[in-house]
């Protein structure tokens, strides 16, 4: 745990809120202002990630740095067809990350499972049925500008997260899954 | 050795190793019985077939064919090998020892068709998890997580 998480506590604690604020403001705010991206490309959206990191698009002036390993990332961007079989090659990358961590959901695929909705035995039907997810980017694929503003509203969000334990905002899957009604009448 | 000859050569062949030799426009077709697949596989090698490009199956309903096709870079053509196996407990060649291309590509029929290579060096699911019940390509495959289309999209 980064030690700003342990102020956190410590300060929640003694009921000292006017330095929490401020503290908490700055952190956030920094946090917000630099998030390396771990790039999970695991179909054909990836293109559409790596033509986002290059010099038209280029994500590094907004303080999007894609960075290939999980250890050293806080954005996890999934981007394209998770598999059953890459299902737990994407789960343990993400326990690999140091928290705190966000995950973006980029394409049709990862949020709902896209066109390999229906009549598909071997797609995973939307990552956020094993990962929480915080933004969702619709499109088959996006294109690189609504990937910007997906990151962008990310470090809005980022940004309005609090250090203080319990603060944290809540992660709600988009579609209804098996058993929650809608999905079980199809 | 011209495309002509590799005919030739393949119809003085078949009856040693039972085939039917037919053509599907450009390519020469050998359909063989299953017994005697491996050793056409070593002919046709033997003849300058240096290239496997392509392993598959087809589950026709009744059994599974099973379609190689090679090309020779030499000899500027191409044959597919086709071959039958029964549907139940189905077993086949492995042609590994042949052309070592076969071996994923087997990998792929084992994980989709269930038709098990004898003599393959690793004979394992390759895109599917290891505990997949079932084989997906098979006709009458059925998942209980599948979601089926409705009719009104």
């Amino acid at each position: 745990m980064a030690i700003v998480d342990n102020i956190g506590t410590a300060l929640s604690g003694s009921g000292g809120s006017v330095i929490l604020t401020s503290v908490d403001k700055l952190v956030d705010w920094s946090r917000g202002q630099s998030l390396w991206a771990f790039p999970m490309g695991t179909a054909c959206c990836a293109m559409e990630l790596i033509a986002a990191s290059f010099n038209k698009f280029d994500f590094d002036r907004l303080g999007t740095f894609p960075r290939p390993d999980p250890r050293h990332t806080d954005v996890m961007i999934l981007a394209g067809t998770i598999t059953e079989k890459m299902k737990p090659a994407v789960k343990l990358l993400y326990d690999q990350m140091p928290e705190p961590k966000w995950v973006v959901a980029m394409g049709n695929c990862t949020v709902s499972g896209g066109i390999f909705y229906y009549d598909t035995y071997s797609v995973v039907r939307g990552a956020d049925t094993f990962l929480p997810i915080d933004v969702y980017i619709a499109g088959c694929p996006p294109r690189p500008e609504s990937l910007q503003d997906g990151i962008i509203q990310l470090r809005e969000l980022v940004r309005e997260e609090s250090i203080a334990p319990g603060k944290r905002h809540e992660r709600k899957t988009l579609l209804p899954r098996k058993g929650e009604g809608a999905g079980d009448a199809l | 050795m011209s495309p002509h000859d590799v005919r030739h050569h393949l119809a003085e062949l078949s009856p040693q190793l039972d085939a039917r030799i037919s053509d599907h426009f450009e390519d020469v077709v050998i359909e063989v019985g299953s017994a005697n697949l491996l050793q056409t596989a070593s002919e046709l090698l033997e003849l300058g077939f240096d290239r496997l490009g392509m392993v598959t199956a087809v589950d026709t309903g009744d059994d599974f064919e099973m379609v190689y096709r090679v090309t020779s870079r030499s000899l500027s053509c191409s044959a597919f090998v086709k071959t039958r196996v029964g549907r139940i407990e189905p077993r086949v060649a492995s042609l590994c020892p042949v052309w070592p291309a076969a071996n994923w590509q087997e990998r792929e029929v084992w994980d989709l068709f269930g038709i098990h290579f004898t003599g393959h060096p690793d004979m394992r699911r390759i895109l599917l998890p290891e505990e997949w019940p079932g084989w997906p390509l098979r006709k009458d495959y059925d998942d209980p997580n599948v979601i089926r289309r409705p009719d009104y999209i």
